[in-house]
């Protein structure tokens, strides 16, 4: 059984304080509790702070181009279906440099994770709205304030019927440890954003901003009725809801694709005896 | 041209008992299926040739001698009992005008119309029959052109697109992810129809951005991996390109040239994509580049691609153009002999005795182990595309990034440089004249040597393997250019541009060059007219 240490990796660079530390704890530690081995799991990134986290647990990792995370997560997962995947973006790079690939990637359901890092800003460049940001929050190149509505992530998920849609908070590292290892025990493409605070540069969505406003979704709320789940991804200000919002079983990509239904193609060694009497059909 | 339904569209079909290897600006026999046809294509048609077409779809009756007035309409209506096989008595009659039987069309009618019913297919077979009939009994003249079909010999018949895919296939390549775009769809329609058969994983992406990265990632998790597309894609594709250089993922990359630029001519041809190949992607790093000439170059071109980009974890470019891509051309052997296959990847077995595996050691050749992720044990694969340590991790300093910069670009280079061949020399041995070429080009320019007389001395320099050019140590080919009185570099664009690689990398400049960006191939008879002017 792996350990928590198994998987330290770099020493992290970000901001002391940031929400991304405990969303890396989260992850090592969901990574444990599922027995799951540092060489089964692939860790694809793309880039911003967020795109950082793999080099700071060890697994496989492919840290990508900045909005790519996508991509290439679901064709590795093609590729060899027997790793574990989970794509880390950022709310910049997923949502906004990646935003068409999102929307695909929920259409192929492939069973990769897909952890949101949502610090409703753009921190490695220093400060600029990101597509989460608020409607009228000033930056030093939204002088006017943010001038577009900000997008909600969760309500696109459910209307496209993303499988699993989920919300956690980096302030709740036990609840976000159980919604990561809901998302990797899933079957099918698993969108789980996470409300990161950002200490230098998001000083609205801080740490007590988000105590004072996110409950847990109670067991009396049902993730199934997909009518109830987009009207609760709409919930958002006082009051914002964390958890499972909306699961349905849906066909996974991997299964229906023909040539890997017997194998991982990484596995299918080739050779040219079984193909050669393909040139015998041109003549 | 991009027509799905209705306005002018034509096919040209060049044959002929001796080896040919381009087209020509002149028919001999005109098949028109309408008056369009007929008034577009009238000057094309060579002295002694005919033009067949029915004066009742044409509304319209030409008395011209070279005018064959055949009923197609009605005998479709006759013997097929539908005016839409108009276009099978037509094709009948060509062939009952050279007398050239009627076996080979009646087989590719069961094969297109099996789908549709027997009657479809008996109608359809009728109608060829009645077109070539009545064509061989009203202009008995027309046997003067006296073509045979060669015996014995088996000839396949490619595009260059299939060539690419088929030479793909069999190179091992598992997974094809592409955007649809003209005229690089054919690669991944061949690719998908053969999915099931050679399991492999074809996937329509939703952009080309998501195209090249899909096959990144699959590259990166262990199978053999390309993508395709023309020059409006392959601009979306550029940062991956370069995210390819960083992290040293082997991929093949077909880029079917249109005339640009933006949209262009979306189904014509132009070589105006050689230099943005080139030069596309920031930072530095190697690449090669093929350019085919042919389809059966294609072919083993794109075996070539795949062995030197998981051999030296590059891109590797196919480069061509949609002159090349689509037509069709006649072989007699396209071997898998000649064929290689060299699996680079390493799996747990290939890996023992490896201790704290590094993706990105550093080595002599600036090669590192290749490990397949998952498959190697409990070893990790680390790749990054920020500046990175041996393992793949983000770094910062001076001292990483200087050996970095030499073992995937400086100490790669000229490993992959001894891998090119020379380029090809057709004609006289020591040549006066040199006409220069380098991939579609390479038929017409063979031809049009051969047209001219040997005591001028002149001879073909074609290029397949362009980027990076070969060395000079085995074949001085700049030399061969030095010495000759004239050398003339000929291509498909504006600007030319390969004789501007050609002037960056060697100083060598060529006495005069043919450009041509009409968005329409070379034929034998327009390069003619072009080097009139110089022989």
């Amino acid at each position: 059984m792996p350990t928590s240490e198994d998987y330290n990796g770099q020493v992290p660079a970000w901001c002391p304080g940031c929400g991304n530390f405990q969303i890396l704890s989260a992850i090592k530690q969901a990574l444990v509790e599922l027995g799951i081995e540092p060489w089964e799991v692939l860790v694809v990134s793309g880039i911003g702070q967020s795109g950082k986290l793999p080099h700071y647990i060890k697994c496989h990792t492919f840290n990508g181009l900045h909005g790519r995370t996508l991509p290439v997560a679901t064709a590795a997962k093609l590729a060899n279906h027997s790793l574990h995947i989970i794509a880390v973006a950022g709310d910049g790079d997923c949502y906004g440099e990646g935003g068409n690939h999102f929307l695909h990637a929920i259409r192929r359901n492939p069973n990769i994770s897909l952890f949101v890092h949502n610090n409703q800003i753009y921190g490695l460049t220093k400060g600029q709205a990101s597509p989460t940001t608020a409607e009228g929050t000033f930056t030093t190149i939204q002088p006017y304030g943010v001038l577009q509505e900000s997008m909600n992530p969760l309500a696109m998920a459910i209307s496209q019927n993303c499988s699993f849609v989920a919300r956690g908070f980096a302030g709740d590292q036990e609840h976000l440890k159980d919604l990561m290892k809901g998302a990797i025990k899933h079957r099918g493409f698993a969108l789980l954003d996470i409300l990161q605070p950002c200490v230098t540069f998001n000083k609205i969505n801080t740490f007590k901003w988000y105590r004072d406003r996110v409950y847990r979704l109670g067991d009396d709320y049902n993730p199934s009725d997909r009518m109830k789940a987009f009207e609760k991804s709409l919930e958002w200000g006082d009051k914002i809801p964390n958890g499972i919002f909306y699961k349905c079983e849906r066909k996974i990509f991997e299964e229906r694709v023909p040539a890997i239904r017997e194998k991982p193609l990484a596995r299918q060694k080739f050779s040219l005896e079984e193909v050669k009497h393909e040139i015998e059909k041109f003549y | 041209m991009s027509r799905i339904r209705g306005g002018h569209n034509f096919y040209q079909i060049r044959f002929s008992d001796q080896k040919i290897s381009a087209s020509r600006e002149m028919v001999d026999i005109l098949l028109a299926l309408g008056l369009n046809t007929i008034e577009i294509h009238r000057k094309s048609v060579n002295e002694g040739g005919f033009i067949l077409y029915d004066s009742e779809i044409a509304k319209k009756k030409f008395e011209e001698p070279e005018f064959i007035d055949i009923p197609f309409r009605k005998i479709a209506l006759d013997v097929g009992k539908n005016s839409v096989m108009a276009n099978t008595v037509a094709t009948g009659a060509a062939l009952g005008l050279l007398d050239l039987g009627l076996e080979a069309l009646k087989e590719i009618l069961r094969e297109t119309f099996s789908r549709k019913g027997e009657e479809v297919v008996q109608n359809n077979i009728a109608c060829a029959e009645a077109g070539y009939k009545y064509a061989l009994k009203n202009c008995p003249k027309c046997k003067a052109f006296g073509i045979r079909e060669p015996e014995g010999k088996r000839l396949m018949i490619i595009t260059g697109l299939q060539a690419i895919a088929m030479g793909a296939i069999m190179s091992g390549c598992k997974f094809y992810s592409a955007y649809p775009m003209s005229p690089s769809t054919g690669i991944m329609e061949y690719l998908a129809s053969r999915a099931e058969e050679y399991h492999l994983v074809v996937e329509q992406a939703e952009d080309e951005i998501a195209a090249i990265n899909m096959a990144i990632g699959a590259s990166f998790a262990g199978v053999r991996a390309m993508t395709g597309t023309s020059g409006g894609g392959f601009a979306l594709m550029v940062e991956g390109l370069s995210l390819i250089g960083m992290t040293e993922t082997p991929l093949v990359i077909a880029e079917m040239q249109r005339p640009g630029p933006a949209t262009g001519f979306p189904t014509r041809t132009e070589q105006g994509d050689l230099l943005f190949v080139l030069h596309a992607g920031h930072g530095e790093f190697p690449r090669v580049i093929f350019e085919p000439g042919t389809p059966k170059q294609a072919f083993y071109l794109t075996n070539r691609a795949f062995e030197l980009a998981e051999k030296y974890q590059i891109p590797v470019f196919i480069l061509s153009d949609q002159y090349l891509a689509e037509s069709e051309w006649t072989f007699e052997n396209l071997g898998s002999e000649k064929l290689i296959y060299n699996d680079y990847r390493l799996r747990e077995e290939d890996l023992k005795g490896v201790e704290g595996y590094k993706r990105y050691k550093f080595s002599s050749t600036g090669i590192s182990l290749l490990a397949v992720p998952g498959e190697a044990g409990k070893h990790l694969v680390v790749a990054d595309s920020d500046e990175h340590d041996e393992e793949g991790h983000i770094v910062e300093d001076s001292e990483t990034r200087i050996k970095m910069v030499q073992k995937r670009l400086l100490k790669k280079l000229p490993l992959i440089k001894k891998e090119i061949e020379a380029p090809f020399l057709y004609g006289d041995p020591s040549p006066k004249i040199v006409f220069v070429g380098h991939g579609s080009t390479y038929g017409v320019i063979k031809e049009v040597v051969d047209t001219i007389p040997k005591d001028k001395k002149a001879a073909m320099l074609h290029f397949s393997q362009i980027y990076p050019l070969s060395e000079r140590d085995r074949f001085d080919y700049i030399g061969l250019l030095e010495n000759a009185d004239l050398t003339i570099c000929i291509e498909n664009n504006a600007t030319g541009q390969f004789a501007k690689l050609i002037r960056a990398e060697t100083g060598f400049e060529f006495s005069r060059q043919i450009s041509k960006y009409d968005g329409r191939p070379f034929t034998i008879e327009n390069l003619k007219e072009e080097l009139h002017a110089y022989i």
